[in-house]
């Protein structure tokens, strides 16, 4: 009966995914001098089980009282990252941050993965019961506060990667709302300031850019004011947080721009990611056989960087597959949201796709060098635990989204099509 | 509900999807780019990251003597090398390494170097591994992973000490070798030749050294002698006949007195062919192979003998009487005298040049003789006398036409130049214009004086006299490539009476007791002036002596007179000419007091006070001839 319902290309491209990334973290863990990544596969396959056990569980959790829940779990998750902030351990790929939350040296696991998922629901939330989009930019503020603060919390972990995915979700989450894009650019401003400080040319002209734009939305006077001056605050204090940057996150950025500055250091990962993915070719060099992965020149190849692996071993081919698989899941869950029968499930949807194509991006964008290294998992795919909870539990809540659309309605995109 | 009217959404979710679509597209466009446009550079650059070059030598060419006998030979060997991720990790790995294979702190040093030189090649730490410590080596892989031990074919000489100076050895070539390009086509750890035929045929002997890879790790730890990726072969050293002769060569060691310091060589004088070269003391090559013990090293290049020295074409002496035939050989040519000509005064043990008295080396004298006696006997008057007709600037010019100024031209390596004085402005220079005399003119007639030559260049002036044309060629170990042939220039009659008169000289002149039976030896003794010590003593002879085939020249140091120098040279030539029968094998040559032929006190050549106008051109005039 239920199962009639359920969706199935969301079922079959998120099986397909748990497959190839547990096929391909098995490949990642066949170096020459085996280490313990060897089996890491096998905690991995755990840890699928366990998630696909609590997806099913929150299947069967009604969107209401998700709803409900939403604020204590929001809260549960700031008060995790908090304790975090002043318990966490770093281990592992992480080593440089301290995100992961131990109790008696015991690591439970990473909150900024749950917070990611709380921030999403707090959001949706909000927005779904809003009758009209943000129109100005302090209507945006509370919208702003749910996200900024797991936001902070995270970024001073510090864990730049994770906190960008919870840009990832709030922008995604306003655009669906039916923000204005110019809006978005405004509230998106002072990170480019940010980005921008480090030529005065490029700054100069942003804020030109910006104050046309600002002149063009014509917002509150207070608001563009406000708006203008945090962006030349951006631009006059971006010198200043980048000396308080560490230095490992400092060369990232700087190797991130050249990877050949120190090809043996920092340099490094980007080099070797690329030389993995790029002697792939268009084949590949066969599952388990990529060269630069068994030899340990690919770094981080379970985690960061797996999908080098990919890259190499099932070149150019293989990766358009997984990409499409990604591009598939993102669409489907798109469908999902639109055809939500509530504004808080359209936006949790919505917020879970902002999440994966987040992830997707930046790490996979890393591994070829259109992104800094940032260090976030790829979902499916990268070897870990909270991550792989997390994106199986918010998969199985889409799975219900769909279930209930249909319930009400939609039977399948084909019954839709027929009524058309 | 408002936002979530269908319109809007659907509106909205197409901005999504196009926007995630494009996204996907950018990324996709990156690994395109990545993979298909650049993905064969990035393919060799996989490559090069894991596959570290390590070269296969090519064996070495083999020498072998005349009849085939392999004088320097490949034997199955093994090496040790190192590859390592940093530097820290080579050097600590190498001291991890101490205990099993032997590495002062200068040569860890001098490794270093080369790592860091070139970190991605292989560093060969020691060659020539006995078979222990490869097996020791072998145990302890597991904790030094860089460690690649491969075959590596080893030189050896199977004789030893007999042909050192001959084949030479081998050694690693030095960075600075490297810089400057003295040996074409060597790299870093590349096996050349370092003395000998193997230095100067190193070209030919080297061979080109193939190449294989050995897959290593980022960690630096070798996976595998990667097999499947292309592998070149080296290509093997061309083999190089030489025209030694071992049985010679052995008889000549085997000969050669005890302990003595000097020389012998062998040559056909047709051809110039070295049959034989021996110098004495020699040294054996083999433990040089392979990362010598520095304390050996030292022991041979301090010996006071100088075991690493060839004495047949490093060590310049005073010519002595065999000088004497070049005198006359110039005045012949120039119509000065004839072989019957007799000298102004006759040999009264001595003659007075100026305020000056110049003896023969026989004090009682030796009356009036023709060249031809003069040069049985030897007898310096009649070559004072020769000198001083010729005068100083013939003998100067005829010097360079003959070749004693330049080297003999042999296939060894770094032979010495001979020293003669190109001109009287070399006089002027040393001593001023008027610090010195004509006597010079007499020191030089007899072999003294401002006159050094090598053996093998007084070789080939024999060879001239000795061949059927009057001309020379180079010396050759490896015949093959000629090379500038000199003339003698006299006439064929000349010749003739220069080859009886030395014929005269073994046969009842200063070499009698040489005599051997059944051979007509012409030869010419001499003792060279030593200010350090005891005089050394020359022989130079050829035979058969109305055709010869071949010459036979030694210097012995402090042999006192060349007669005794006589005897192991005729011996050879016996052995050489008659085979092994005519000279017992294993009895040492005796060691024969004969009487000396030359021993004349060393003349100062400072001028006299009262003939300080004295000028040589004029002086060689004016010494009458009288002809018998």
């Amino acid at each position: 009966m239920r199962g009639r319902g359920l969706d199935k290309p969301l079922i079959a491209v998120t099986g397909i995914l748990l497959v190839l990334g547990l096929l391909t973290l098995y490949s990642a863990g066949q170096t020459d001098f085996p280490t313990a990544v060897a089996h890491i596969w096998k905690r991995q396959l755990v840890w699928v089980g366990i998630g696909t056990v609590a997806a099913g569980l929150a299947f069967r959790f009604s969107p209401r009282m998700l709803e409900w829940v939403t604020p204590f779990a929001y809260v549960v998750a700031v008060l995790l990252l908090v304790l975090t902030l002043f318990f966490g351990v770093g281990v592992g790929t992480a080593a440089g941050t301290n995100s992961w939350l131990a109790i008696g040296g015991v690591r439970i696991g990473q909150p900024a993965e749950v917070a990611k998922f709380a921030t999403i629901l707090m959001l949706a939330r909000y927005l779904g019961v809003k009758r009209e989009p943000p129109q100005s930019l302090v209507e945006l503020m509370p919208a702003l506060a749910i996200v900024s603060i797991p936001f902070v919390l995270v970024g001073l972990q510090p864990d730049l990667g994770s906190a960008m995915v919870f840009l990832g979700i709030l922008f995604a989450g306003l655009f669906w709302v039916g923000v204005k894009a110019r809006l978005l650019v405004l509230l998106a401003s002072p990170l480019i300031s940010l980005l921008l400080a480090f030529s005065t040319v490029s700054w100069g002209a942003w804020i030109v850019v910006l104050t046309l734009l600002v002149l063009w939305s014509r917002p509150y006077l207070l608001e563009g004011l406000t708006v203008w001056l945090t962006n030349v605050a951006m631009g006059v204090v971006a010198l200043e947080l980048w000396q308080r940057l560490a230095p490992y996150q400092q060369n990232r950025v700087l190797s991130f721009l050249n990877p050949e500055l120190d090809p043996r250091a920092t340099g490094w990962n980007i080099i070797q990611s690329r030389v993995a993915i790029g002697s792939g070719g268009i084949l590949g060099k066969g599952f388990t056989e990529g060269t630069q992965k068994r030899l340990a020149f690919l770094p981080e190849q379970h985690t960061d960087f797996i999908f080098s692996v990919v890259g190499e071993e099932f070149g150019f081919l293989g990766v358009l597959v997984v990409l499409s698989l990604f591009a598939g899941l993102l669409m489907v869950l798109l469908r999902i949201a639109r055809r939500a029968t509530d504004p808080y499930s359209s936006a949790m949807v919505i917020g879970v796709g902002g999440m994966i194509l987040t992830h997707v991006l930046v790490n996979v964008g890393m591994t070829v060098g259109l992104m800094p290294i940032v260090g976030i998992p790829l979902p499916f795919f990268s070897y870990g635990g909270s991550f792989m909870l997390t994106c199986l539990i918010a998969l199985g809540l889409c799975l219900r989204v769909a279930w209930e659309s249909r319930l009400s309605g939609y039977s399948d995109v084909s019954g839709e099509w027929r009524r058309a | 509900m408002s936002w979530l009217h269908p319109y809007d959404l659907a509106r909205r979710s197409g901005s999504v999807r196009n926007v995630t679509l494009l996204l996907f597209g950018v990324l996709a466009l990156a690994f395109f780019r990545v993979q298909v446009v650049a993905g064969g550079r990035y393919e060799v650059q996989s490559q090069e990251n894991r596959l570290r070059p390590a070269a296969l030598p090519a064996p070495r060419g083999l020498v072998t003597d005349r009849n085939g006998v392999v004088l320097a030979e490949n034997v199955p060997g093994y090496s040790v090398a190192l590859i390592a991720p940093s530097v820290e990790i080579f050097r600590s790995t190498l001291e991890r390494l101490v205990p099993l294979v032997p590495l002062d702190s200068q040569r860890i040093e001098q490794l270093v170097q080369r790592y860091v030189r070139a970190p991605t090649e292989l560093v060969v730490i020691l060659r020539d591994a006995s078979f222990e410590v490869v097996s020791a080596l072998e145990e302890q892989r597991p904790w030094n992973p860089g460690l690649v031990i491969q075959a590596d074919p080893k030189r050896r000489y199977p004789f030893g000490d007999m042909l050192a100076h001959v084949v030479g050895y081998v050694g690693e070539v030095a960075e600075n070798e490297l810089q400057e390009g003295v040996y074409p086509g060597a790299r870093l750890g590349t096996v050349v030749g370092r003395d000998g035929l193997e230095q100067r045929y190193d070209a030919l002997l080297r061979g080109k050294d193939g190449q294989k890879f050995v897959e290593v790790d980022a960690l630096g730890r070798t996976v595998r002698q990667a097999g499947e990726v292309t592998t070149l072969e080296p290509e093997p050293g061309v083999t190089i006949r030489t025209s030694i002769d071992l049985e010679l060569q052995r008889y000549i060691q085997e000969s050669f007195p005890e302990g003595r310091r000097g020389s012998v060589i062998a040559m056909d004088p047709r051809t110039g062919e070295v049959i034989a070269l021996y110098s004495s003391p020699s040294f054996d090559p083999n433990p040089f192979i392979g990362g010598y013990d520095p304390e050996q090293w030292r022991a041979l290049a301090e010996s006071e003998d100088f075991p690493l020295f060839n004495r047949a074409t490093q060590a310049r002496y005073a010519p002595a009487s065999p000088w004497k035939l070049a005198v006359a050989a110039m005045a012949l040519e120039r119509g000065i005298v004839e072989m019957e000509s007799h000298m102004s005064m006759p040999c009264a043990g001595g003659m007075r040049y100026y305020n000056r008295y110049f003896r023969c080396w026989r004090s009682e004298g030796h009356g009036d003789l023709s060249l031809f006696e003069a040069i049985q006997q030897s007898c310096d008057v009649y070559f004072y006398q020769l000198g001083l007709k010729l005068g100083l600037t013939n003998m100067l010019q005829d010097a360079g036409a003959l070749g004693f100024r330049e080297q003999s031209g042999i296939d060894l390596p770094n032979e010495y130049r001979p020293l003669f004085p190109p001109s009287t402005e070399y006089y002027n220079e040393r001593y001023g214009r008027s610090g010195w005399t004509n006597a010079v003119t007499l020191n030089l007639a007899i072999g003294q004086g401002e006159n050094a030559q090598t053996l093998i260049n007084m070789l080939r002036f024999y060879g001239m006299i000795a061949s059927e044309d009057g001309e020379a060629p180079e010396p050759r170990l490896v015949p093959g490539d000629g090379g500038n042939s000199r003339s003698l220039g006299l006439s064929r009659s000349h010749r003739q009476e220069l080859r009886a008169a030395l014929l005269a000289v073994v046969d009842s002149g200063t070499a009698v007791g040489a005599r051997i039976a059944n051979l007509r030896i012409a030869g010419k003794t001499g003792t060279a002036q030593n200010p350090q010590g005891l005089d050394h003593g020359w022989f130079i002879a050829f035979a058969p002596v109305d055709s010869p085939t071949v010459v036979v020249g030694s210097i012995i140091e402090f042999a006192e007179h060349g007669s005794s120098v006589a005897r192991l040279v005729t011996a050879v030539i016996a052995h050489w000419l008659l085979g092994p029968e005519a000279v017992p094998e294993g009895t040492p040559v005796p060691w024969l007091e004969i009487p000396a032929d030359s021993a004349p006190e060393p003349v100062p050549i400072l001028p006299d006070t009262a003939l300080l106008n004295q000028r040589p051109g004029q002086a060689g005039t004016r010494a009458g001839t009288r002809t018998r």
